[in-house]
């Protein structure tokens, strides 16, 4: 009787462990197969992209990413003016969001007397979840008028007879431009590239700070030395995530870059991006040049992503190299 | 017992989505194309779903999405501001015929000047959008408008940055006018514009020439309208002045023989008369003639209502209805080209 009940149990419990290890492997291979659909997705898309692009890289060659004229009657296409825009409106974006967002985090962390921090924090969160076109109606209807009206020509009239310089701000004061959509980018981004310095300077320890405070440190040398190094990673991940956003926005440039396919030195100029030139012209593409031109434009964009984040990672790889040698 | 009531729950939806699917397939016009005439067809179908029961389901996407979209044969009618040629036509199994009169202004936005107060011919229109004249004052500009105070103002050329119907006839203006235009852009739904900054759609040229001083755009006549945009007057091909009106947009298809063309490819602008605006054009339905019988039957009850009763309520939003004749043509061409 005993022995029956035991052999009972030790059965249900093998039954049970059998059925764990198929459960087991089960989900192993179901979050395998996930993460390789993740790679296949990639993969295909960058094959599609190739494909479809091949006609417009058949026809133009080099030329179409060196030359810069975009012309749907003769159909004549070329890159360069939206990979320019593209480049220029981010790093104009950046210039300012990451000081800006630097700043708001040390404020955040380091600064901000206990009530204030909730609330500062909150509304960057806040500005985070705004969707991209209401930043591009705010820039086009409020900031464009007043930039163009107040700030741009005063900026051509001190700045624009400057040498070197001065060619990047002249031109007619229309407000929209690539200045102002690299502005409006500026500010999109900074609550993403904010919240994730602040995320992670809150995750250094507070005895490792301390510890530098009581040896006589400023706060300063703190972040500088103690903060920054720490949460280098994740600072240099938040600022890619921010860049990330800045070179595929689409409804917002489009809204305020002016759209248009010539090339000029002024930042006050019209300009365009890749994103905002598919946006605009992918609908009412009509032939096969036209329709391969705008994906390879996809496929460029694509690929300037996939460069900028490797770049990313190589610069984490190297600093992590040259902080192994030193210790 | 809770189960069995839910599995009731889904049957019933489950067949009410049913009879409600097939009941719209039986009675459901898709179309898609230009966004010209999106606001009147949109009052036609509403109208006609409650005459008929037949529901026209329209999307403006543009005119070479309609194209599109009517090669590849997933609407049952497409709509393009562009006249196809024939040769086209004939290679896709597609047949046009107009549904209405566009009228597309150019609007500025100069500080003090108001509607109609100055005017513009297409030479000058031209030679602005090529980059010839830069500032408003220019004695090219002056000369047409003798006592008009013109600011020393740069020009800010808008114009459409997606591929548009009005685009195709603007620029198709340009080029009968400017032999300089013709050759070196050209007409077509997106050029290569030599300057100026571009706008998403007729609301975005129109919101652009709103804020950015010492512009000038084109933008449909409705548009114009419904946005209080100061328009200018053109001097037309007779050498008159003329307004942007109904009548004015009616008069330039006075002289336009849709009888001799083929196709009713005839473009509106630049047309000889005296009263007329030069930069008019006609919208045109596109169908396919290898779909059903009964399904092109169907488009044509529909295309035959509006042409037909239609015209008050384009009028009404400031179109232009053909006249009779012209429906009278289309009529003939609908026997001829699918014996409906």
């Amino acid at each position: 009787m005993n022995s029956a009940l035991v052999s009972a149990a030790s059965h249900a419990r093998s039954a049970r462990q059998r059925r764990s290890a198929a459960a087991d492997a089960l989900f192993h291979n179901v979050t395998r197969g996930a993460a390789l659909v993740v790679l296949a997705l990639v993969i295909a898309i960058l094959v599609v992209l190739l494909v479809q692009a091949w006609p417009a890289f058949h026809a133009f060659g080099w030329h179409f990413l060196t030359g810069s004229e975009w012309d749907p009657v003769h159909q004549r296409f070329s890159a360069l003016s939206s990979i320019c825009g593209t480049l220029v409106t981010s790093l104009i974006a950046m210039l300012i969001a990451v000081p800006v967002s630097f700043g708001i985090a040390l404020f955040i962390t380091e600064l901000a007397p206990n009530w204030l921090r909730r609330p500062v924090s909150t509304a960057i969160e806040l500005l985070a979840a705004i969707p991209s076109i209401i930043y591009g109606m705010w820039g086009l209807f409020v900031f464009a008028p007043l930039f163009g009206e107040y700030l741009q020509p005063w900026i051509t009239a001190h700045i624009g007879n400057w040498p070197l310089v001065g060619v990047l701000f002249q031109g007619p004061p229309m407000g929209i431009g690539i200045f102002t959509a690299g502005l409006i980018l500026a500010i999109m981004v900074i609550p993403f590239i904010s919240a994730v310095m602040r995320d992670v300077f809150e995750l250094v320890p507070p005895v490792l700070k301390e510890s530098a405070y009581g040896v006589g440190c400023t706060t300063w040398e703190v972040v500088r030395h103690v903060v920054l190094p720490y949460t280098r990673v994740g600072v240099v991940g938040g600022i890619m995530l921010g860049l990330g956003r800045a070179l595929g926005e689409t409804m917002a440039v489009t809204f305020v870059i002016g759209n248009s396919h010539t090339l000029g030195l002024s930042l006050f100029n019209a300009g365009n991006t890749i994103s905002s030139t598919l946006a605009n012209e992918f609908s009412e593409a009509v032939g096969r040049t036209y329709t391969s031109s705008l994906i390879a434009l996809g496929l460029i964009l694509f690929l300037i992503t996939f460069v900028v984040l490797a770049i990313a990672k190589l610069l984490l790889v190297r600093m992590a190299r040259r902080e192994g040698g030193k210790t | 017992m809770t189960g069995n009531r839910w599995l009731r729950l889904l049957l019933a939806a489950g067949l009410a989505l049913a009879l409600g699917t097939a009941s719209a397939a039986e009675t459901q016009l898709s179309g898609a194309g230009g966004t010209a005439i999106y606001p009147v067809l949109a009052n036609w179908a509403a109208q006609y779903h409650e005459l008929t029961g037949i529901a026209v389901n329209y999307q403006p996407i543009g005119s070479g999405g309609g194209i599109q979209q009517i090669e590849v044969g997933t609407v049952a009618f497409a709509n393009s501001d562009m006249p196809l040629p024939s040769a086209t036509l004939r290679a896709q199994h597609l047949i046009q015929f107009p549904a209405l009169i566009i009228g597309i202004t150019p609007v500025v936005n100069i500080p003090g000047i108001k509607p109609g107060e100055i005017t513009l011919s297409g030479p000058l229109l031209a030679e602005i959008y090529l980059g010839d004249i830069r500032q408003w004052d220019d004695p090219r500009i002056q000369a047409l408008n003798p006592g008009v105070p013109l600011p020393h103002m740069a020009i800010i050329t808008v114009h459409r940055s997606d591929g548009s119907g009005t685009t195709f006839n603007f620029t198709n203006y340009l080029s009968k006018v400017s032999p300089a235009w013709r050759e070196k852009i050209g007409a077509d739904t997106a050029v290569s514009w030599p300057n100026g900054v571009g706008g998403k759609g007729n609301a975005g040229v129109a919101s652009f020439v709103k804020q950015i001083r010492g512009s000038l755009g084109y933008v449909e006549y409705a548009f114009t309208l419904e946005t209080n945009l100061t328009w200018t007057r053109m001097l037309n091909r007779d050498g008159d002045t003329v307004s942007p009106s109904p009548a004015a947009f009616a008069a330039a298809t006075q002289h336009a023989d849709f009888a001799k063309a083929a196709d009713f490819n005839v473009t509106l602008t630049d047309e000889p008369g005296a009263a007329n605006w030069p930069i008019t054009a006609t919208t045109y339905i596109l169908m396919r003639s290898n779909y059903a019988r009964a399904d092109n039957r169907a488009v044509i009850e529909f295309c035959r209502w509006f042409l037909n009763h239609g015209q008050e309520q384009a009028e009404h939003l400031n179109y232009v209805p053909l006249p009779a004749a012209t429906v009278q043509l289309i009529e003939a061409y609908w026997q001829k080209e699918l014996g409906l």
